[in-house]
């Protein structure tokens, strides 16, 4: 397992109401800190895609309150919250072929922005490598859990 | 009525069916192999039957063994006499198929004059059948009928609502042959689509049946289009339609001179009284390519012999309380649980935790297929979600004709709204009625 993986647990939702509501408060009980998210919505259900401090306890809990929960390994980078640095990052993941499943954003301090990828599994270790030639900066796992 | 039997004394009629049964059964001892076991089993020969009350000696028939004789091995005569082969839908994937001789298809046109003369249908007369046409019974048995009696018969399928209406319109249909549910759409359409009901169509009657239509909805038709609604009841496995049909003065008669009518507890198989509910049981007495004895048709009603008002003698059946099984009908397709685990399975690999809901969606018919979420299921993508319910929905029309829709829901959904072992959910109102 790559050292860059980083635990992402995805959450099936029905779209109903109060749904939201009662993941994060099964979240929230237990202590939970979210540190990424991401919702993906269809006209009926939904994923809602959670990294957290702590997944091994997250997903118990989830799974416990009756969730469907599945665990991914996705990978983070830190990159100048500037024009431009998306753009570098997926430019080399297409020059490669890899395919990107899905990403998400968030800005980490004042100057960086970390962006969270899935690709598929198999081209998980290439995706990494490529971005570190590509001089892009991989972020430790260790960043986002306690 | 169409034939002076319909109203022939008792008498009359029972000496009728004592002969034919005797022969019935003197025919399938020495025909049918399946029918010699039966009756060798239970000790009975043909030379027995002395009575009509010696009819609840004999062995019954079930829909496993149509299936278990797939396809032609309860026929009673060689194929080089079968004119025509007719065929339904089964729970496992076999079909349970019916053929009729040249004699049959008489028979089977006679009991449908029989059932359009309820509305007086004639030569004037121009039937709109938008039964579908094809393996099922419904669309060629309304359309030889109407043509014995005399009437323009359109035969237009089902399907393509706007164009059938345009057809009723301008060709002047007076009587209209659906199922219930079609019925109502066709009229929501109509006034969806602008035209004046009583202008523009001249409607007098409509021919209702092979699916179970509640009281509300054979109101909601007979005020939607100001018409005579004739309830039709039958089954491929016995004919068709034509085995009963609704008179003008509301009741069901069974065509007893060709369809001996029993109702039995379906527990014990006990022949109960008149006017007790239980399982209808339908012995034809008069058909050669496959007759069988006492078929249990598993719908729940009850019979009366009283003379009707309307001057005919048969026997009256109850209007149908429920089914003795978990078939569902939508929308005139039978539809059994064990079929849709089967595509849920195949997809699948394994089988989730599933509800079948059926509900209506305006008039028609809707079935949904509630399917939980768990672990195996969840590929973590909204594509892959959405490919299995298309890869589903896909099967469940190919395999059931079903236009089935498929819902991903949350586990322990169906626990908590629909109670654990409970597979079926059937929102529709009671269904107080088979027509």
């Amino acid at each position: 397992m790559s050292k860059y993986a980083v635990k992402q647990l995805s959450i099936f939702l029905e779209n109903r109401k109060g749904r939201l509501e009662e993941v994060t408060k099964t979240l929230s009980d237990s202590k939970i800190n979210i540190r990424a998210l991401c919702l993906a919505e269809s006209a009926e259900f939904g994923i809602l895609r959670l990294v957290v401090d702590n997944p091994e306890k997250a997903k118990s809990a989830l799974s416990t309150g009756g969730f469907t929960v599945k665990e991914r390994d996705v990978f983070a980078v830190k990159v100048p919250d500037e024009p431009g640095s998306f753009y570098k990052v997926v430019h080399i993941l297409a020059q490669k072929d890899i395919n990107v499943e899905y990403t998400y954003a968030f800005v980490g301090t004042s100057s960086m922005a970390v962006l969270l990828f899935r690709v598929p599994d198999e081209f998980f270790e290439e995706a990494v490598r490529s971005l570190l030639d590509g001089g892009i900066e991989l972020v430790d796992p260790l960043f986002f859990y306690k | 009525m169409w034939n002076p039997i319909e109203g022939a004394s008792r008498e009359e009629i029972e000496a009728l069916q004592l002969k034919r049964l005797k022969d019935t059964v003197t025919r399938l001892y020495h025909l049918v192999p399946f029918y010699k076991n039966k009756l060798d089993e239970k000790k009975i020969s043909p030379d027995d039957i002395k009575s009509l009350d010696d009819l609840k000696r004999l062995p019954f028939t079930t829909k496993q063994d149509l299936r278990d004789h797939y396809p032609f091995g309860l026929f009673a005569v060689p194929l080089e006499q079968v004119v025509r082969i007719h065929s339904s839908s089964g729970t496992t994937g076999k079909p349970t198929v019916v053929g009729y001789t040249r004699h049959d298809m008489e028979i089977w046109i006679e009991v449908m004059a029989r059932t359009l003369k309820m509305a007086d249908v004639g030569p004037k007369d121009v039937v709109h059948n938008a039964y579908g046409y094809g393996l099922f019974t419904g669309g060629l048995g309304f359309h030889y009928g109407a043509e014995r009696v005399g009437a323009s018969v359109v035969p237009s399928s089902g399907g393509f609502t706007k164009r059938q209406l345009l057809l009723m319109k301008d060709f002047g249909a007076t009587v209209l042959c659906c199922t219930p549910s079609f019925a109502l759409h066709l009229y929501e359409v109509a006034i969806e689509e602008g035209y004046d009901i009583p202008k523009d169509f001249k409607l007098k009657a409509g021919f209702f049946g092979a699916e179970p239509a509640s009281e509300g909805l054979r109101n909601a038709i007979k005020n939607a289009w100001q018409i005579q609604y004739v309830e039709c009841y039958g089954l491929s496995e016995i004919i068709g339609p034509g085995v009963a049909a609704l008179c003008k003065e509301g009741n069901l008669h069974i065509f007893e001179d060709h369809f001996i009518a029993e109702i039995i507890d379906p527990e014990t198989g006990e022949v109960l009284p008149d006017g007790e509910e239980g399982e209808l049981v339908i012995t034809p007495i008069t058909k050669q390519a496959l007759a069988l004895l006492r078929y249990r048709t598993k719908d729940i009603t009850s019979l009366t012999r009283i003379p009707c008002k309307c001057g005919r003698t048969m026997i009256t059946m109850g209007a149908i309380k429920g089914r003795t099984d978990d078939m569902l009908i939508v929308n005139g397709v039978n539809v059994f649980p064990s079929q849709v685990e089967h595509v849920l399975t195949k997809v699948e690999g394994t089988t989730p935790n599933y509800v079948i809901v059926v509900d209506k969606k305006g008039v028609l018919d809707k079935l949904e297929v509630w399917i939980e979420v768990d672990e195996k299921t969840f590929a973590d993508g909204i594509g892959a979600l959405e490919n299995l319910k298309r890869r589903l929905e896909a099967e469940m029309l190919n395999e059931l004709y079903i236009n089935a829709k498929v819902k991903l829901v949350e586990p322990k959904t169906l626990e908590r709204s629909m109670g654990k072992a409970k597979r079926i959910v059937d929102k529709r109102e009671d269904i107080k009625g088979v027509s």
